[in-house]
């Protein structure tokens, strides 16, 4: 037998080390579709609770929304269940084609790649179009798919400090001997919030002869006037060399990722893209949901204009709370513990009042960085918020934190 | 510190740390195991050092464990016959 008992017990030993430094991490199991209220079986075995989901990525609400459902439906009649082929084989339909034309139409680019998820598009995208002529320099913040991503490439790497433009600036006159230098960033940061200076990066992208690359996975479907993402929000429509995105966020929330760009960057993934080749094709019932998701995006801005106002609502209310926020102008609303028993202790609690989310903290985030991380969505009514907020409050003042800045609660918890 | 730890020191603190991060690096605080150094921002450690001390560092010896304070990327250098601060 291969799988000596040497073996087991060094993994136990490796477990019981994630468990003993506090990052042991444990499934919750919702026994209700995903929205704003939902059931929740926690700690595995006990009755499962209604909470007010203040954690998922469900930005436009659409998750469980009947019509994607009626799509998802049809979608399941018409093209099936399962491809069983990777899309070069045989599991292209001409419903994936019609997907992808509607997201280049969507994020005003010329063509688009559908991948298994976003993940599989990061993996894939960089070792596709980049060599060790050139060399990406990403933002330190940007998502661990980019990272793994980057690792798979031949090219150069190097970084800037977070949305750091006189840096980005040194490294990018510092690359000029590179045959192509990529700017790597995300278009809202998953883990802040806050929104990358796309307009700026553009600029230094021309002046010093750079490419642009985006992931919008936190942002298609909701920033900007009309939902199209950071670039639209910042100005910047068709100017990004390469988006990357998912379908399991705002647009739908099931799975699917996509690269979107100039057209001849998306002939080469489609080529060349290795999650693109070797994955199976994403099932039809997901491509007819969403399809109909960008129908729905396209058809008002209803979605995503009660999405801001929560979220400006939400802002209020913790602020006048007497929490700490990172600042922002994105549905992602850091509430800020920085010490990373208290961010799990605080989140433990408001589980208790009725109010499901996350405590994150190293390595998801930097060392004394430990937060709250809230995300509001459409589905949310301000009752809900307010119900929220009243849990906050609670728990906040329980764990003397309310009116407390940086400095006065590291003073207190530590780091 | 010498000259060449100086350097180095001060170029670590420019480019790693964030404005308002008040950690003091010495010459043997953990820069990558520490996590001040992420592994792809060694790239711009190695090219400084190839500049300034006007040598290379092969890609078999830019290691985690050989940039991983100060004084180890200063032996470093001075293994590979680096000339120490050139200008
Ligand atoms: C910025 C970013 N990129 C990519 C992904 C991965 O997306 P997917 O779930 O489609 O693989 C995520 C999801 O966590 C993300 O936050």
């Amino acid at each position: 037998m291969a799988y000596a008992s040497e073996t087991r017990e060094r993994l136990r030993r490796e477990i019981e080390t994630i468990r003993e430094a506090g990052l042991f991490k444990e499934e919750r199991f919702i026994h209700a579709p995903q929205g704003a209220e939902i059931e929740v079986e926690f700690p595995a075995g006990e009755a499962a609770r209604p909470v007010i989901n203040l954690c998922a990525n469900n930005y436009l609400g659409l998750s469980s929304h009947p019509e994607v459902l009626a799509a998802a439906h049809a979608g399941l009649d018409r093209r099936g269940y399962g491809m069983s082929s990777v899309r070069f084989i045989c599991g292209t339909q001409d419903i994936h084609r019609e997907l992808e034309t509607a997201l280049t139409a969507f994020l005003g680019t010329e063509d688009t790649l559908l991948f298994p998820s976003c993940m599989d598009a990061n993996a894939g995208v960089f070792e596709a179009l980049f060599d060790d002529q050139d060399v990406l320099i990403a933002d330190r913040l940007v998502h661990a798919s980019i990272v793994d991503g980057m690792r798979l490439s031949k090219a150069m790497r190097d970084t800037y400090k977070h949305a750091d433009m006189g840096h980005l600036e040194e490294k990018l006159a510092e690359h000029q001997d590179r045959r192509t230098r990529v700017i790597v960033t995300d278009g809202v940061f998953s883990m802040d919030g806050d929104v990358a200076p796309l307009d700026q990066i553009v600029a230094l992208a021309e002046r010093y002869d750079a490419m642009v690359f985006v992931d919008d996975s936190h942002s298609s479907g909701f920033m900007g006037a009309t939902g199209r993402g950071t670039h639209e929000a910042k100005g910047v429509m068709g100017r990004i060399d390469i988006i990357t995105t998912t379908l399991g966020k705002a647009l739908g929330g099931a799975s699917g990722g996509c690269v979107s760009g100039r057209a001849e960057l998306v002939e080469l993934c489609r080529q060349r893209a290795r999650p693109y080749l070797f994955s199976n094709s994403v099932p039809p019932v997901i491509v007819a949901a969403a399809l109909k998701v960008l129908e729905l995006v396209g058809r008002t801005t209803e979605r995503r204009d009660k999405l801001e106002e929560n979220a400006r609502y939400w802002r209020r209310l913790l602020t006048e709370a007497g929490f700490d926020l990172k600042a922002g102008e994105s549905p992602i609303v850091p509430v800020m513990l920085y010490n990373a028993k208290l961010a799990q202790e605080v989140s433990r609690d408001l589980f208790a009042e009725g109010i499901y989310v996350v405590g994150f903290f190293f390595p998801v985030v930097a060392k004394g960085q430990a937060r709250i991380r809230t995300q509001l969505s459409a589905a949310h009514e301000k009752h809900h918020l307010d119900r929220a907020i009243e849990a906050f409050a609670k728990v906040g003042s329980r764990h003397g934190v309310l009116g407390l800045g940086r400095d006065e609660i590291v003073a207190r918890f530590g780091l | 510190m010498n000259e060449l730890q100086k350097l180095v020191r001060d170029y670590v603190v420019r480019e790693y740390l964030e404005e308002g991060d008040t950690r003091t690096i010495d010459l043997d605080t953990p820069l990558i195991s520490g996590g001040i150094v992420d592994s792809f921002s060694m790239v711009s450690l190695k090219r400084f050092l190839e500049k300034k001390c006007a040598l290379q560092i092969p890609d078999a010896e830019a290691t985690p464990a050989a940039f991983d304070s100060v004084r180890s990327i200063v032996d470093l250098v001075a293994r590979l016959g680096g000339k120490g601060p050139a200008g």
